[in-house]
């Protein structure tokens, strides 16, 4: 099947998440209406508590949508069995991991979980998908280190490369550059987007650095109050999205650089 | 990899201290008996009474419980992400112990018939397995309904405290006979078994060491945490009832057998941890095996203080000469291995 640069890879119809219950359903955002791109870079922004984590616990399944359809690959997300996702679809998480004595290699090497027999024994092509993995994401110097010994910054490569190691169409991660310095926090999001350039792979990602978001991403998902928009970061700021983002008391949306300055 | 080539060579070391282990076990006791005899009699060419229904079928109990209890705890600690969990958290020695107290003490209560049952060899392992079993299903039962693997642990611990209740109540209506006679269940023992005992403890085990097998690739897919673990594919619920049943078929038969054994199922795989720096359960659990194995051979060689009449209780054993072992490898590494 020829790819095009338009192939689509995820996409929502009016769809609303939220939380379901017995008495009644919280809604958190409603009418969502995206589509993700092969090879793309896309952030996802929004103040907190907007419901940037329950769109992506949506999309992965984690959450069942109140109504609505998520379609990957031309395929219902509910028809998707655990396996068939964890194929299609790789996170980063917020959370840490529960052991930190795996040595980086071993923790990459998880990654290729779903494709291995029922004791876990790498093949040839999956030390080769690992190898690349690590290549990629530039961390084969600490391959044999164990995981308590690096830093945060080292430790979010990692679990990218873990990431990249699943083999997956699609990558989600959930604030990668929270609890990162200035410095990695641009090192990480700049690699994804070299990631999605080389890869292929569509890279989703929510985050609060929206003047790096703005600066790297290929679109850009935007969750306000009353609407969630799509567009590439050059429309977006057209059309004064992130404008109405926050409260105006505070900080202010400059047009011209693209980033947010404090009110003096 | 050379990783692979120096645990191939651990794993060497390992089994030769394990036969070793084994043979020393069964050479010491209360009556010397030349090494020839032991030899000849192993292999069949000689009978002697002591090695072949006493001695040997206690050295496999040892290795069995030993090794048992070591990869229950380890799979515990790894479901449960927590390194105090051992074999008994989901509340099987409590079950157990509930059991037997029943069976020992409630015999004035129930009285009768009971007294009857009371007589058969069997009937304090059959106590104890429908008393870890019963305790073992409602933990099941709740588990299914919580999301939480957290939530099981409490749900044990709860399991327990009720059942060491009814425990002390019974005991209040004891005789001081009936008392010493479930405190010395409590101690625990390895020498108690015959063959027809061993064989069935045999089936069970391996039944339990064959799921412990399947889970090993859920188990490392679990040390990322629960939610990794969903994102790779991994069934969490089948691999959660998996590794509950392998945990319960090993400790249960175990406490059934040889009573409560404590502190190795703890220990081990800290042990094993700290001496192969891995968290790999392709190479933990053999390895677990392999130290448990040994540990509890050690222990019950030391138990039965050779050439003497006097059989000290396991249970002090494995704790006095164990948790100086744990404190010493915790303190020369510095830092815990998990």
């Amino acid at each position: 099947m020829p790819e095009t640069k338009q192939h689509i890879i995820l996409k929502t119809k009016n769809l609303t998440i939220g939380y379901a219950s017995k008495k009644e359903d919280t809604i958190v955002a409603s009418n969502i209406n995206i589509s993700l791109k092969k090879g793309e870079l896309i952030g996802l922004v929004g103040g907190n508590g907007i419901g940037k984590s329950t769109l992506l616990k949506t999309l992965t399944k984690v959450e069942s949508p109140l109504s609505g359809s998520i379609i990957i690959n031309e395929q219902s997300l509910d028809h998707y069995s655990n396996l068939e996702l964890a194929k299609t679809l790789s996170l980063v998480l917020t959370e840490p991991i529960a052991s930190k004595n795996l040595t980086v290699v071993e923790l990459v090497a998880l990654g290729r979980q779903p494709y291995t027999n029922w004791v876990g024994n790498l093949s040839e092509t999956d030390s080769k998908i690992i190898n690349q993995a690590l290549k990629s994401t530039n961390i084969e110097d600490l391959k044999h280190k164990k995981c308590f010994e690096l830093s945060d910054g080292q430790l979010q490569k990692v679990m990218i490369a873990r990431a990249l190691a699943q083999d997956t169409d699609l990558i989600i991660l959930d604030e990668p550059t929270s609890h990162l310095d200035m410095y990695h926090k641009a090192y990480i999001l700049k690699l994804l987007q070299k990631l999605a350039k080389d890869t292929g792979k569509t890279i989703l990602f929510s985050s609060h650095e929206i003047d790096l978001a703005i600066q790297l991403c290929d679109s850009m998902i935007v969750m306000s109050k009353n609407k969630i928009v799509s567009d590439t970061p050059c429309h977006l700021i057209e059309k004064g999205a992130f404008t109405d983002l926050f409260p105006k008391d505070l900080i202010v949306f400059d047009e011209k650089t693209g980033s947010f300055r404090v009110k003096k | 990899m050379s990783n692979t080539k120096s645990y191939k060579r651990s794993f060497l070391v390992l089994i030769l201290v394990l036969v070793l282990c084994f043979f020393a076990n069964i050479s010491l006791g209360s009556v010397s008996i030349p090494f020839k005899t032991i030899f000849e009699s192993l292999i069949g060419t000689t009978d002697n009474y002591i090695i072949q229904n006493y001695r040997l079928p206690k050295a496999i109990t040892a290795i069995l419980v030993g090794s048992g209890l070591g990869i229950s705890g380890l799979l515990m600690q790894t479901l449960f992400r927590n390194p105090l969990a051992g074999p008994f958290v989901l509340g099987i020695t409590s079950g157990a112990s509930l059991g037997v107290a029943l069976v020992i003490l409630g015999s004035s209560i129930f009285g009768g018939f009971l007294a009857t049952f009371l007589l058969t060899k069997w009937s304090l392992v059959i106590a104890a397995s429908l008393g870890s079993f019963l305790v073992l299903l409602l933990v099941l039962i709740v588990s299914s309904k919580v999301r939480d693997t957290m939530a099981i642990l409490i749900i044990g611990l709860m399991f327990g405290s009720i059942t060491a209740a009814i425990v002390s109540v019974l005991s209040y209506f004891s005789s001081a006979e009936q008392l010493q006679q479930y405190i010395f269940w409590g101690f625990g023992s390895l020498g108690d078994l015959d063959w027809e005992e061993v064989k069935v403890f045999t089936l069970i085990y391996s039944i339990g060491i064959l799921f412990s097998i399947l889970s090993i690739k859920g188990l490392n897919t679990l040390l990322l945490g629960e939610n990794y673990a969903k994102s790779l594919g991994l069934n969490i619920k089948q691999s959660r009832l998996l590794i509950i049943i392998a945990t319960s078929l090993l400790a249960g038969t175990i406490t059934a057998f040889a009573g409560p054994i404590a502190f190795i199922g703890l220990a081990i795989p800290h042990v094993t941890r700290q001496v192969f720096n891995t968290s790999n359960h392709k190479i933990l659990l053999p390895a677990v095996l392999l130290f448990g194995a040994i540990i509890m051979l050690i222990c019950d060689s030391i138990a039965q203080l050779p050439n003497t009449d006097y059989m000290l209780p396991i249970n002090a054993i494995t704790s006095l000469f164990g948790a100086p072992i744990v404190v010493w490898l915790l303190v020369r590494q510095r830092k815990m291995v998990f």
